[in-house]
């Protein structure tokens, strides 16, 4: 496997129903950097797209090479292991509301402690060290103590951002991060998952419903309709030629 | 059209009407059949008059006696509420169908149908068969009836999580104990303690009620009381219980408090 590819799907499937496909044989390579924006319609299996990479939904056929390991085969021990490696940001953020924040990032090291050592609350020194320097990066030094439910959306997501970050992660995966935020904290938010992306030099995947937020802030566009992809390349190769053709009609473009 | 006409809003229901009058029929049988009249109502009064009569003042003849059925009961009551809530635990989480498969809900809500079937009393008189008279019936007893209660309402507020927190645990490579000690505690652990406090409430109350039947507390030195017609202290011992009781619900509500308290993240 090149050094330059993290992540290479091959003919990818998924079917909730039988017969009925949401991942018609997906082929894609994802190299080690870079942010890939994934658009296409609602019900496209943008979403099952990106929670078949870290196995939250199991594939029907096809495989997942991460670094050469194939997910999709893996099961018990080997997969929570797999899935240290791969963070995830979610559109609802998915914190546990009743826990702290700094609860909720030291939480991305669990696939690292021990049970016991979890229930106390007993993290290594260096855990908690990085832990205060990602609220530091996202901007919420001052919150480490405040519950995941007393912030406002924008600060969960950061949150959730730091949660996947601590996990040391090979590569950061979001499914919709941006859509329950207003425009300008999905512009912040977005930002953040691109940054965070450069700094820790890992690829990041993202699904979005926003065509400009993806051109604004994508390295490469995949654009998926029906299942499948139907362009893949550039956000400046990116004309409304595709996106009628990802999202059908064109009265929407005007 | 015609606009006087009266238009029912509510259309009548025979079936519901014909339900009603069922009912008061059968109410009306079945007080008949067992005897339960006016007549029988007014002599009791003065029954009651004289046994209340004889209840006042209060004396405590044995305060030995009733001290130790007090001290008794109350750690029949605490023993039982902790090995019920520490066995209900496990139970709860296997019961829950919405983390575990279905080979482990089935045994585990079996056991906790079989602890709910039986009134703790029916559960004491088996334990003081098995077991022999004294507090371990009882604390047999209770604990069962704790792990039934605890176990079933533990298992629905299990049920009633959401799923996206423990997603988000699991997505990190966290392992199974891990999920669920970040991802559905933290979402259940203010029910539990609530159900928790009510269940060592009920305990308490049950445990004065466990040694009528030989299996520990103060019940049984009330109805050797009764059996003796020693009204008087009959009524010392009711007194005692009430005062019992009153401190329980103080204590539930402290512990109530104190985990609560802990429970929540404590802000700057």
């Amino acid at each position: 496997m090149a050094a330059t590819t993290a992540l290479v799907l091959r003919g990818l499937s998924m079917e909730y129903v039988r017969g009925k496909p949401v991942l018609r044989g997906i082929d894609l390579e994802v190299g080690t950097e870079g942010l890939t924006a994934i658009i296409g319609p609602s019900g496209t299996g943008k979403s099952t797209l990106i929670r078949c990479i870290n196995r939250l939904v199991d594939p029907t056929a096809g495989e997942i090479l991460f670094h050469g390991q194939d997910l999709a085969r893996l099961r018990g021990e080997a997969l929570r292991h797999a899935r240290r490696r791969i963070g995830m940001v979610f559109q609802e953020y998915n914190l546990v509301e009743r826990l702290s924040v700094m609860e909720n990032v030291l939480s991305g090291r669990l696939g690292y402690v021990s049970p016991w050592k979890a229930w106390m609350r007993k993290y290594p020194q260096e855990d908690i060290d990085r832990a205060f320097e990602l609220l530091e990066i996202v901007g919420l030094a001052a919150f480490p103590n405040q519950r995941a439910d007393s912030l406002s959306g924008g600060q969960r997501q950061r949150v959730g951002i730091a949660r996947a970050v601590m996990q040391r992660p090979q590569l950061l995966l979001a499914d919709e991060p941006t859509s329950s935020l207003d425009p300008k904290t999905s512009v912040e938010i977005m930002e953040l998952m691109r940054d965070i992306g450069r700094r820790q030099s890992i690829p990041v995947m993202v699904n979005m419903h926003d065509v400009e937020l993806a051109r604004r802030f994508a390295d490469r566009i995949v654009g998926m309709s029906g299942g499948a992809i139907v362009f893949d390349g550039p956000p400046g190769d990116l004309a409304d030629d595709h996106l009628k053709g990802i999202y059908g009609g064109e009265g929407w473009l005007q | 059209m015609s606009t006087r006409g009266a238009r029912a809003a509510f259309p009548a229901s025979w079936w519901t009407r014909a339900g009603w009058v069922l009912l008061a029929a059968y109410v009306v049988y079945a007080g008949a059949r067992l005897d339960f009249t006016w007549e029988r109502f007014l002599v009791g009064l003065d029954n009651g008059a004289r046994f209340i009569d004889r209840m006042f003042p209060p004396v405590i003849v044995q305060p030995d006696s009733l001290a130790n059925g007090l001290v008794e009961s109350l750690q029949i009551a605490l023993l039982a509420s902790f090995l019920g809530i520490v066995i209900s635990l496990p139970v709860g989480l296997l019961a829950s169908r919405n983390l575990m498969p279905v080979w482990a809900t089935w045994p585990a809500r079996i056991v906790i149908a079989l602890c709910r079937s039986f009134h703790p009393v029916i559960v004491a008189i088996l334990f003081v068969k098995a077991v022999g008279f004294g507090a371990m019936a009882g604390i047999l007893a209770l604990m069962v009836a704790s792990v039934g209660f605890i176990g079933k309402l533990f298992a629905e507020a299990i049920e009633e999580i959401s799923l996206k927190q423990v997603e988000a645990v699991r997505a990190t490579g966290a392992s199974f104990m891990n999920v669920i000690t970040y991802g559905v505690l933290p979402q259940v652990f203010t029910r539990f303690i609530g159900f928790a406090t009510y269940q060592l409430d009920s305990n308490l109350r049950n445990s004065t009620m466990v040694g009528i039947v030989g299996a520990g507390g103060i019940g049984g030195t009330l109805f050797s009381a009764f059996q003796r017609f020693d009204y008087d202290f009959v009524a010392a011992i009711l007194l005692s219980i009430i005062a019992m009781i009153m401190v329980g619900e103080v204590l539930a509500g402290w512990v109530r408090g104190v985990f609560l308290e802990k429970g929540k993240v404590d802000g700057d």
